[in-house]
């Protein structure tokens, strides 16, 4: 199961996070930058994947940014690596060449897909084009940001 | 009012912040006006504000005071508004806030909405922030939505089920039935939820389990059709249809399969259908394979499965991607007990894998490595660590020098051997080497007699090089002090002889004294090399004379009492000197060190029958353990004997341990928790130094093996809560040796324990140190701990106890007086 997804970009600035445990104990600001500070001080020879207290810490690096991800021991880190190629496709898909500012500047798009995707810390759907339909029809009313 | 500003402008505003303190007045700024417009009860911007306030949120600001303005949002109808808020809801909203009441009723209308996007916001938002009332509350509608014939919707409420039931698992029940069928489902997203559910309840309820295990044959074929079935562009990920699925499912399978050889029977041909047919070229189908190994190694499957599984991961160390050896060397490490032949023939990958550039892959493949050693392959292995332990970083050397050690010990095909290889590893890891394998070393070397001269010899050639590192220094010092002898024996069989005079021997030891780099404790093993020199080195004495009175300043007072000890030991009884300083008696420990620094236990039981040949003061204890009960026996000494008559210091005791601790080097000695008995014993502090050494002359016979042949009855001192202890005794003359022995009948072990007795001032109490601190339960074992008495006026001998130990994780303070003496004891 998945616990937390970080967005965050090379200077250690996040720019999107999502919790999936509410877990009275764990303060969620002070995980996540340490999380961060572990991810980003390793370099490119060493593998993608590290423990961090209860947690397998998953992360990919797309450009400038890196998507970080929690979860606990049973997980597949394969899978969740692999995971983390399939979201970074769909917001590839929805924001036509994806880059940090799409990601700051769209947050609750990107927060919308991630629920399509992720529900609960577990990860459902996978179809990218069934992933994008809620957000398509909010675009389709064409609100006002 | 004027408009609000954009998310996009804030986050410009934001972005242009130059310094943390202009960002936080910018947020503050933003949060006091949303908070005025929410006063206002605006609903044009309400949207905008909250998000705003989300993206202030997320930098880590508080946000908690737009909870309700959620709420007021989902309440809305605009499906933007809703979106909104739910996301705050999710965001904002956690099983601790109280608004909950509040939202059950928006979502169960949204549930019911004709949209099937707004009825999935609903499930959604549900699905991450349900309380346990909310769960039983709701629990009703979402199982009728998972019967819904919308894929979609079906697919929200599984997972809004998945967290009900993780919340409340008491509800399980009724969504057995919904959840059954919707394994025969087409959509991919479905089935997935549909595993995740069935897996949660497998976990949660045994019965449940069991109730599931005839879906086996269905799981089974919904992942045949996966990896049969062509290409389908819906679920296709690098080629591999739906690997998430395949993940999900096998694992699901891992759970029905366990401990049941009939699920397990039926999964083999899958399974094994997998592992072959899966794609390995691209990450996903590594994906795929590392569940299906898992799965194999966890369920009761055929042993040619298992050899498959080990191969793949064989075939992952050899991977080029660093992700992929990661993950197999992790489940090597946690297979390997279940298979360690088939994972052995994997080790050359695995030695080669320590060479790794990635810092985790060496450490996994580094405790992979100290797995399989065995006697076989023991000498290449330890080639190859050795390797590893010079290149390696610092942070893996300490432990990687211990473990070296044990396997060492454990595997050794000979000693010289053994003894080779320690000595490298002493070398290699230099400073790294903890404390623990200094003193094992000490132990081992004397037990071996023929390599007394070999290794002295190897020792000396090594210090005369380096005597930075301080370890080596140690081991070093120790053996020359012990064996310098044999350093100046001409050996023919070596092909390049040591030819030493004295002077060079002790120059080294003097020059280790005198290094900045030698640290307090190596300095003391080599005074007391230096000391021991003397009787070996008879032309050198004088020379050590000086050098040992030169310390008798020293600053540090651990060090200088030692040579002050010495220095009398020159003079007054320079006749006993030979005796005092003779070689150590070969004292068979190290099956306790071996069980001690393997299993970080002090070993019990099994030293009872080395206490009558044993020093008891060299008990394989770590040193620090010892002297802080050594601290606390005295100070508590004192106490009882406050009670029982006018306080008598025992200045025998605590000087003369010392000074048993200074001969026998083979402790681990710390100076920084090492009370020196002049600190903790103010009153015998003047007394002249004769004292000290009277002293320790009494206590002569210590050091001779004590025979405990006893005629005199045996008597129970204590007995309650399983606690049992027993005394014996051996008497000559005025000295009574008592020979006590603890047990434990209870069904728990206890620990900590620790024995104290008092005795009137006109006797003289010595106690050596117990043979362990933990009593196993059942009468398994016992603890040994003897007690001299020196009773010059024949008194009647009474004496009070205390005991103190841990039993059950409760703390027990026991008191008792002993007045049934026999009278044979004392008369």
């Amino acid at each position: 199961m998945l616990k937390f997804l970080l967005i965050v970009n090379k200077q250690g600035h996040l720019r999107l996070s999502k919790f999936w445990c509410h877990d009275k104990t764990v303060n969620k600001t002070v995980l996540a930058s340490d999380v961060i500070r572990n991810c980003l001080c390793r370099d490119e020879k060493q593998c993608s994947f590290l423990d961090y207290k209860d947690f397998k810490i998953i992360y990919r690096r797309y450009a400038t940014l890196y998507f970080l991800i929690g979860a606990d021991k049973d997980e597949n880190e394969l899978a969740v690596y692999e995971f983390i190629h399939n979201f970074v496709e769909v917001l590839n898909k929805y924001f036509k060449k994806v880059c940090e500012l799409d990601v700051m500047y769209g947050l609750e798009r990107v927060h919308l897909i991630l629920d399509e995707m992720v529900s609960d810390g577990e990860a459902i759907e996978m179809n990218q084009s069934f992933a994008l339909a809620p957000v398509q029809v909010l675009d389709a009313f064409g609100h006002r940001r | 009012m004027p408009t609000p500003i954009r998310l996009r402008d804030l986050i410009r505003q934001i972005r242009a912040a130059r310094t943390a303190a202009d960002e936080r007045s910018v947020v503050q700024k933003e949060c006091a006006y949303i908070r005025t417009t929410f006063r206002e009860e605006d609903n044009t911007f309400r949207c905008r504000n909250v998000a705003k306030l989300l993206y202030i949120h997320m930098l880590g600001y508080p946000a908690h005071f737009g909870q309700l303005e959620c709420l007021k949002l989902i309440a809305s109808p605009r499906f933007t508004d809703k979106r909104i808020g739910y996301l705050g809801a999710m965001l904002l909203l956690d099983e601790r806030t109280d608004v909950h009441l509040l939202i059950t009723n928006s979502l169960k209308n949204d549930m019911n909405h004709q949209t099937q996007f707004v009825v999935g916001l609903a499930l959604c938002t549900l699905g991450s922030i349900c309380s346990p009332e909310m769960s039983r509350d709701l629990a009703g509608e979402v199982e009728k939505l998972l019967k819904s014939s919308n894929a979609y919707i079906k697919k929200k409420a599984a997972l809004c089920a998945f967290h009900i039931i993780r919340k409340v698992p008491d509800l399980m029940e009724i969504f057995i039935p919904a959840t059954r069928s919707l394994l025969t489902e087409k959509n991919h997203g479905v089935l997935m939820t549909a595993v995740v559910l069935i897996t949660i309840m497998c976990e949660l309820s045994p019965d449940t389990l069991a109730h599931f295990k005839k879906l086996v044959p269905n799981l089974v074929r919904i992942l045949k059709n996966l990896i049969m079935a062509g290409y389908s562009p819906e679920h296709d990920v690098s080629g591999v249809s739906d690997p998430f699925l395949q993940v999900k499912i096998l694992r699901l399978l891992r759970i029905l399969g366990k401990n049941d050889s009939e699920a397990s029977e039926s999964m083999n041909d899958i399974l094994a259908q997998v592992a072959t047919n899966t794609e390995t070229s691209k990450n996903v189908g590594n994906a795929i394979l590392y569940e299906t190994v898992l799965t194999i190694m966890d369920i009761k499957s055929e042993s040619g499965l298992r050899v498959l599984a080990v191969n793949i991961l064989g075939r992952f160390l050899l991977n080029t991607d660093k992700n992929i050896r990661y993950v197999a060397l992790n489940t090597l490490l946690r297979t390997v007990h279940a298979d360690t032949q088939a994972v052995q023939r994997h080790r050359s990958t695995i030695v080669e894998c320590l060479k790794d550039p990635d810092v985790s892959i060496r450490r996994r493949a580094m405790e992979l490595c100290f797995v399989l050693i065995n006697t076989n392959n023991v000498r290449t292995m330890m080639k190859e660590l050795l390797a590893f332990l010079e290149k390696t970083d610092p942070e893996f050397k300490p432990i990687c020098a211990s473990k070296m050690f044990s396997a060492a010990e454990r595997y050794a095909p000979g000693r010289k051997w053994h003894m080779d290889t320690m000595m490298k590893v002493l070398t290699t890891a230099g400073n790294y080497v903890q404390s623990d394998v200094v003193s094992n070393l000490v132990h081992l070397i004397p037990s071996s007699n023929e390599l007394h001269a070999y290794m002295v010899k190897q020792l000396f050639r090594a210090i005369s090089e380096d005597i930075s590192q301080q370890p080596l220094v140690q081991v070093a010092a120790w053996t020359i002090g012990e064996y310098g002898d044999l350093l100046l024996q001409p050996d023919a069989e070596a092909d390049d002889p040591l030819k030493v005079s004295e002077d060079e021997v002790v120059n080294v030891l003097e020059r280790v004294l005198a290094s900045n780099l030698s640290d307090i404790v190596t300095k003391e093993y080599a005074i007391n090399a230096l000391m021991k020199l003397s009787t070996r080195f008879p032309n050198s004495e004088p020379r050590v004379k000086s050098v040992v009175s030169i310390y008798g300043s020293h600053v540090n007072m651990e060090l200088q009492q030692r040579a002050v000890e010495y220095h009398a030991l020159f003079g007054r009884y320079d006749t006993m000197r030979a005796g005092v300083l003779e070689r150590m008696p070969l004292c068979d420990i190290k099956k306790n060190m071996s069980s001690a620094s393997l299993h970080n236990g002090v070993s019990n039981g099994s030293d009872e029958d080395l206490m009558p040949d044993d020093m008891p003061v060299s008990k394989a204890k770590p040193a620090q353990q010892q002297q802080q009960q050594q601290e606390q026996s005295s100070s508590g000494l004192l106490d009882i004997l406050g009670g029982l008559s006018a306080p008598a210091p025992q200045p025998s005791r605590p000087p003369e341990n010392n000074l048993l601790d200074l001969l026998d080097l083979g402790l681990p000695t710390d100076t920084s928790t090492m009370p020196t008995s002049l600190g903790t014993q103010p009153p015998i502090a003047p007394a002249p130094v004769n004292n000290v050494l009277d002293s320790l002359f009494t206590s002569q016979p210590i050091i001779a093996p004590a025979l405990l042949k006893s005629d005199i009855p045996l008597i129970t001192v204590f007995e309650k809560n399983g606690l049992k202890v027993d005394f014996s005794f051996e008497r000559n003359g005025d000295q009574l040796t008592i020979s006590l022995a603890a047990n434990n009948s209870s069904s728990q072990s206890m620990d900590n324990f620790m024995f104290q007795a008092a005795v009137p001032k006109t006797f003289q109490l010595q106690m050596m140190s117990p043979s362990g601190s933990t009593i196993p339960p059942n009468s398994s074992g016992q603890i040994t701990q003897i007690m001299r008495i020196n009773n010059p006026t024949k008194q009647l001998l009474r004496m009070r106890l205390r005991l103190n130990y841990s039993h059950g994780g409760v703390e027990i303070n026991e008191q008792s007086e002993v007045n049934n003496f026999p009278t044979s004891v004392w008369q």
